[in-house]
């Protein structure tokens, strides 16, 4: 007994000698920002000027300040991609669950997008988006616009071009993510609904949808997430105003632009620390809606 | 979907004369159905790389064509080259890879230090320690880029590499994927270790880490493709341009050399092919890794 005594307090100190390093760097880079956010959100941090308790200013400033406002209409805009991209990611993984010839390559293929950087996919669309690129001479040869338009200056069509971009980065992840979803639903389940007498659409409709359920609430949630908090693609399209005149300007690339080029910390806080609660709020709202809706969890 | 009908096929053997020929009708119907729109998706999705390399492969001239030239002609290799005179690119490959070496390395090491112990050893704590690391991953990191920046700057290490990999040294979702992968290797092989006199170090470097390879792979490939992928945190972080990565340095090229756009294109097809390549070798690596890990 005071021998395996002795075996236990050495393997727990292995353990924590094991652990002190990871939990350091998690310390200081992941909880500690989560502290420190807070009290931040309440200063005029500036590093240039001496650092003052401001109380509600910031949120104040932020309820009154137009481009904030924009930012956030945006991200919240910036939703809409959520549902394109989930149904699309869905059908392309029906579409490569097939058993084809050259099916994986097809699975390769649509995978490229995901591993690239999200900077040369937003220069490669940058360019299809060009007054002389290849989108507007399709859109003029289908006979859909008669003169080119330039989608990356005009300001109803910017954000809906990023978006764009968006999607086609996103759809591969979570193409794979649904077709691993799709293999682990039991065949017999289709197969005995198709014994009586279920076509094709009626099966993917009440089996495979359903089964698929878990998955695209999780992809779902995860997209939601990402969409709110979009910067690459605007950043590196439209720059830190979120051109053009701030119409693609979003919250994260707001709060960049508030911290690195104004050096107003504070203030950027505060709206990460805004935006934290708009995620928070949303997560929960969706897990809340997913149980009520009664969904049995599939496994 | 041909699984279901090949499997209802078999499940009736005494219809299988009549039903075979109607499934190859099936058959090609639907392949004429799919192969198209599968072949138009492969557009879609690489479209817009293809149309940047013929850009990048086209002389100065024809690059404003219109219509556009999809094919160029001539092709020249001129832009590729001239890239590498008008920017520092092979500065700017050499920092990305040390980049990420780096924080592919110290990923390995602190995630699997810090998984396995989560995993296989015990100790007061463990769960706690566990749950704290668990609920960190509902929280959103909009404020966290501002607080490690300054953190960052406290720290000395403003415009250093090792400021750049350090927040990102060890990732949450990574000790997860291992400590998954530590789970499930069978207490037999620690026990032999441990009878031959092996000291609690050995049994985990020697024995328990490669006996998780396919998991290391998963991370490495993951971080490869964050590290390598990484914009704008350098950006931030260095405030030196010539110690930017690729990713960072064409952004900001993005902006300030927008005039001569196939040097841009060039450099961009450049800076995708090593992780296209990796991708390509590692595919399926890479595509297991990744659904498992959204599965596990």
């Amino acid at each position: 007994m005071v021998f395996s005594n002795k075996l236990l307090r050495r393997e727990a100190a292995f353990a924590y000698m094991m652990l002190i390093p990871g939990i350091v760097l998690l310390l200081v880079f992941t909880f500690y920002p989560v502290i420190r956010g807070l009290p931040l959100a309440f200063t005029d941090y500036s590093v240039i000027d001496t650092t003052h308790w401001v109380g509600w200013k910031n949120f104040k400033r932020a309820f009154s300040d137009p481009t904030f406002g924009l930012a956030l209409k945006h991200s919240l805009l910036y939703v809409v991609v959520v549902p394109v991209l989930q149904i699309i990611s869905i059908l392309m993984a029906i579409l490569v669950n097939n058993k084809l010839r050259f099916v994986s390559f097809f699975r390769i293929a649509y995978f490229v997008p995901v591993v690239t950087s999200m900077v040369a996919a937003a220069i490669a669309w940058k360019w299809v988006y060009e007054e002389q690129g290849i989108l507007n001479y399709f859109l003029m040869k289908l006979h859909i616009i008669s003169e080119p338009v330039v989608f990356m200056v005009e300001t109803k069509l910017a954000l809906v071009g990023v978006m764009i971009v968006t999607v086609w980065k996103g759809m591969g992840y979570y193409m794979m993510i649904y077709l691993a979803g799709l293999q682990s639903i039991p065949s017999e389940m289709q197969e005995a609904a198709r014994i009586d007498g279920a076509n094709r659409w009626r099966v993917i409709w009440h089996i495979t949808i359903p089964l698929l359920m878990p998955f695209v609430l999780l992809c779902s949630l995860m997209s939601v997430m990402g969409a709110i908090q979009v910067f690459d693609e605007v950043f590196v399209m439209h720059g830190q105003l979120g051109d053009p005149a701030y119409s693609t300007i979003t919250t994260s690339v707001y709060s960049y632009k508030v911290a690195f080029a104004d050096f107003e910390f504070g203030y950027a806080a505060t709206i990460g620390l805004l935006v934290s609660f708009i995620i928070m709020a949303i997560s929960i709202l969706m897990f809340r809606y997913t149980r009520k809706g009664g969904l049995t969890y599939y496994e | 979907m041909s699984e279901t009908s090949t499997a209802v096929t078999a499940s009736a053997p005494a219809a299988r004369g009549y039903r075979s020929k109607k499934t190859s009708a099936r058959k090609v119907l639907q392949a004429v159905i799919v192969y198209p729109l599968l072949l138009l998706a492969t557009c879609l999705t690489l479209g817009p790389f293809l149309w940047l390399l013929s850009t990048a492969l086209k002389n100065g001239d024809n690059v404003y064509a219109y219509p556009p030239q999809f094919i160029p002609n001539p092709i020249t290799f001129q832009n590729f080259i001239d890239v590498f005179n008008i920017m520092p690119l092979w500065h700017y490959i050499g920092n990305t890879v040390y980049m990420t070496v780096m924080g592919v390395g110290l990923n390995l090491l602190l995630c699997t230090m810090t998984a396995y112990p989560l995993a296989r050893l015990r100790f007061p704590g463990r769960n706690i320690i566990f749950f704290a690391m668990v609920s960190t991953m509902i929280l959103p990191n909009a404020a966290g880029m501002i607080v490690n920046f300054l953190t960052i700057k406290w720290l000395g290490l403003y415009n250093s590499m090792f400021g750049v990999v350090l927040p990102s040294a060890i990732s949450i979702f990574n000790v997860f994927l291992l400590r998954q992968a530590f789970i499930t290797v069978p207490k037999d092989m620690e026990h032999s270790g441990r009878i031959d006199g092996a000291g609690e170090f050995r049994i985990f470097a020697q024995i328990m880490v490669p006996m998780i390879r396919p998991a290391i792979a998963t991370v490495v490939i993951f971080d490869f493709m964050a590290f390598w992928n990484s914009m704008i945190w350098p950006m931030i972080i260095l405030d030196d341009r010539a110690s930017y990565p690729l990713a960072s340095a064409l952004s900001s090229l993005n902006s300030t050399l927008a005039y001569n756009f196939p040097y841009i294109a060039a450099g961009v097809i450049i800076s995708v092919i090593p992780i296209i390549t990796i991708f390509l070798i590692m595919q399926k690596q890479f595509i297991n890794g990744m659904v498992g890990a959204v599965k596990g």
